[in-house]
């Protein structure tokens, strides 16, 4: 099985990124991070309805992915998608309006955390039932190809996903009409509460790309820069009429399946391998080595962003509530 | 008018859509080449070619999520599910991801994608393909749900459903394909939600869905060679209801017969019974009756399976002990 890390050091030693690129991929990192720390808090004072699946620790994978892609190339999104959607470029007030339930948030509160959509941003809506955002997104492919567009589709799901039979069909499809389509697949290690070694036989879901004759690359999702450049590479070869392609980013969810599980069926010692992992510091560090971004220029980056999350809350929290009756609004059946 | 058969009604109108339409394309299993496993769709692949009539893998959770993600994305597409039993393995991307993503997202989707699918009994096929299970898709909200009796309303509601911009079910019979009818000539499309009053008479309201209504029309010559009128309201489409018309039979006959090969618990006739007890409840001289299928798997061999399915026996006998 190809593997990330030889590709990404020979791309970049032959090539280094922009700076605006690599300072962009920070700058969407603190943004989800940032949000969903937010969000954590805003629900555990209650202030949030319904409920919330943190993308805590693996904002390098969303990060990455969707810096590879075009405004107008499609997502695909889970239950765990703020990432996705901030990556893809959705303002944070209206986020966290929906979040609210709010008439100004991006589904007019009929949808919430677990369901944002933009169609002018490509997402076309993060899903709550495990898998089914992935035969939609075989669909969005399909599309694009038969319009002619060039557009590429990236499909997020997790590791549970992967024993969908909803994502078997749909990889087979989509393969047998070589699609432009990258079906990422997010290993954080536990599909809600059960390790991912116990669902599988194999070590990696990459492996499994083979079985439908298209490529599957794992990639360590908690570098910015290596999933860029693995999804690039990606995106590139669906854009020339390549296929689907695989890509299994690993990386690790810091909360429980939702906020308030407590996540006590990890191992402690796992838990604190992967925070030492965070993949922020470890980014920071090297922009800093690298000198494309100093300290400073980080510590105000940080505080843009904070501002900016503070901004979405006050936004969110002045916005008005539906009418009872707005339910019966946006109904074509 | 000419008369033609049902199936090609069916192909007739996904023809004209195609060519009216470059947006419009077809997606199933053996639907291309081999023409469909009723030849609904033959000669669309010759004609059309194999990127607008796609034959796909035995996948039905890939077929529906295909279409769904294709009609969110500006394609028209028209996804055949070979048989009605079938959809259980695509119930997600019909009943959460197509009937849902509009409204979820608060209305930023339009998700204009068709189901077309066969149900019923009739064949000695067993209780897996054989099913009438128009009720289910029905509950939803977010799905119309049309299941033509006649190669006229095929091709007229057909059409209808291709350029609705909400997911419809298009729920055809596997005993209506090789029936004839009358279909008039050139361009036309029959709305939702209008009911076709088959028959009238001043009686009794039989009130049948898909191929029951042969048998109800068989019923009520039956009946009229011994002077009872009975009025036959085919509802062509069960969302939208169009509850009115069959409201206004009532309340001229004082007497219903609901009659459909599905289940009777839970049926869809348990719906317009109960519509009709909101609306009209004073206007019944007699309890309702209920011809349907009988609440068991649908058996294999030829007589049992009669046993379970009514036939216009069934409805005659429902209407004389209504009189």
């Amino acid at each position: 099985m190809p593997e990330a890390p030889p590709l990404v050091a020979a791309e970049r030693a032959a090539h280094p990124l922009p700076a605006d690129l690599l300072k962009g991929l920070h700058r969407t990192m603190l943004r989800i991070r940032r949000f969903e720390e937010r969000a954590v808090e805003l629900f555990l004072t209650q202030e949030l309805p319904g409920f919330l699946h943190s993308y805590l620790g693996q904002e390098a994978s969303a990060a990455g992915v969707c810096a590879a892609l075009r405004r107008d190339d499609y997502i695909t999104s889970t239950h765990r998608g703020h990432g996705h959607v901030i990556a893809k470029g959705l303002q944070l007030d209206r986020m966290m309006a929906e979040l609210y339930g709010r008439t100004t948030g991006y589904c007019k509160g009929k949808g919430g955390s677990m369901h944002i959509a933009d169609f002018s941003r490509g997402i076309l809506g993060a899903n709550g039932i495990v898998g089914g955002g992935i035969p939609i997104a075989v669909g969005a492919a399909l599309s694009a190809k038969m319009r002619r567009s060039g557009q590429v589709v990236a499909t997020f799901f997790g590791d549970g996903a992967s024993s969908q039979g909803a994502f078997h069909e749909a990889a087979n499809l989509a393969s047998c009409w070589t699609l432009p389509i990258l079906f990422v697949c997010e290993n954080n290690q536990y599909a809600v509460s059960t390790h991912c070694g116990a669902q599988m036989r194999i070590p990696d879901v990459a492996l499994r790309g083979a079985s439908y004759g298209f490529p599957g690359i794992k990639v360590d999702g908690n570098d910015p820069v290596a999933v860029y450049l693995v999804t690039s590479d990606a995106v590139e070869r669906a854009r020339a009429g390549g296929g689907p392609t695989l890509i299994e980013t690993k990386t690790y969810k810091w909360l429980g399946h939702y906020v308030g599980d407590p996540g006590a069926y990890r191992p402690k010692e796992e838990v604190a391998g992967w925070k030492a992992n965070d993949p922020l510091p470890r980014y920071e560090r090297y922009l800093i080595e690298r000198g494309v971004m100093g300290e400073a220029e980080i510590e105000a980056v940080r505080g843009e962003v904070h501002a900016e999350v503070e901004a979405a809350v006050e936004f969110a929290r002045s916005s008005p509530l539906p009418r009872p009756e707005d339910a019966l609004e946006d109904f074509y059946a | 008018m000419s008369e033609i058969f049902y199936k090609e009604a069916v192909r007739d109108a996904l023809r004209e859509e195609m060519l009216r339409d470059e947006r419009v394309f077809l997606l199933g299993l053996d639907i291309g080449r081999f023409g469909g496993t009723y030849k609904a769709t033959q000669g669309l692949w010759e004609e059309f070619g194999g990127e607008r009539v796609r034959d796909t893998p035995l996948s039905e959770a890939a077929i529906a999520g295909c279409a769904v993600g294709a009609a969110m994305t500006g394609l028209r597409p028209v996804a055949e599910i070979m048989y009605i039993d079938f959809t259980t393995i695509a119930m997600d991307q019909i009943v959460n991801q197509a009937a849902k993503l509009g409204y979820m997202s608060g209305g930023q989707a339009r998700i204009p994608v068709v189901f077309r699918t066969q149900e019923g009994a009739g064949r000695s096929s067993a209780a897996q393909h054989a099913q009438s299970l128009e009720a289910w898709f029905a509950h939803i909200p977010g799905l119309k749900v049309a299941l033509p009796a006649t190669p006229g309303d095929a091709k007229g509601l057909l059409k209808t459903a291709v350029r609705d911009d909400a997911p419809v079910m298009f729920i055809e019979h596997k005993l209506l394909y090789n029936t004839r009818g009358e279909v008039p000539e050139g361009e036309y499309t029959i709305p939702f939600g209008e009911a076709r009053i088959c028959r009238e008479g001043s009686d009794v309201t039989v009130v049948a869905l898909s191929r029951m209504v042969l048998r109800a029309l068989e019923a009520a010559d039956r009946l009229a060679g011994e002077g009872i009128r009975v009025e036959v309201i085919d509802p062509r489409t069960i969302v939208p209801l169009d509850i009115d018309t069959i409201v206004a039979s009532v309340e001229k006959t004082g007497r219903l017969v609901v009659a459909h090969e599905a289940y009777t618990r839970c049926g869809f006739g348990a719906e317009i019974a109960a519509q009709v007890m909101e609306r009209a409840l004073y206007s019944l001289e007699k309890p309702l009756k209920r011809v349907c299928g009988k609440n068991l798997p649908v058996p294999f061999a030829p007589v049992m399976e009669n046993f379970v399915i009514p036939g216009a026996d069934d409805i005659v006998r429902a209407v004389k002990e209504l009189l």
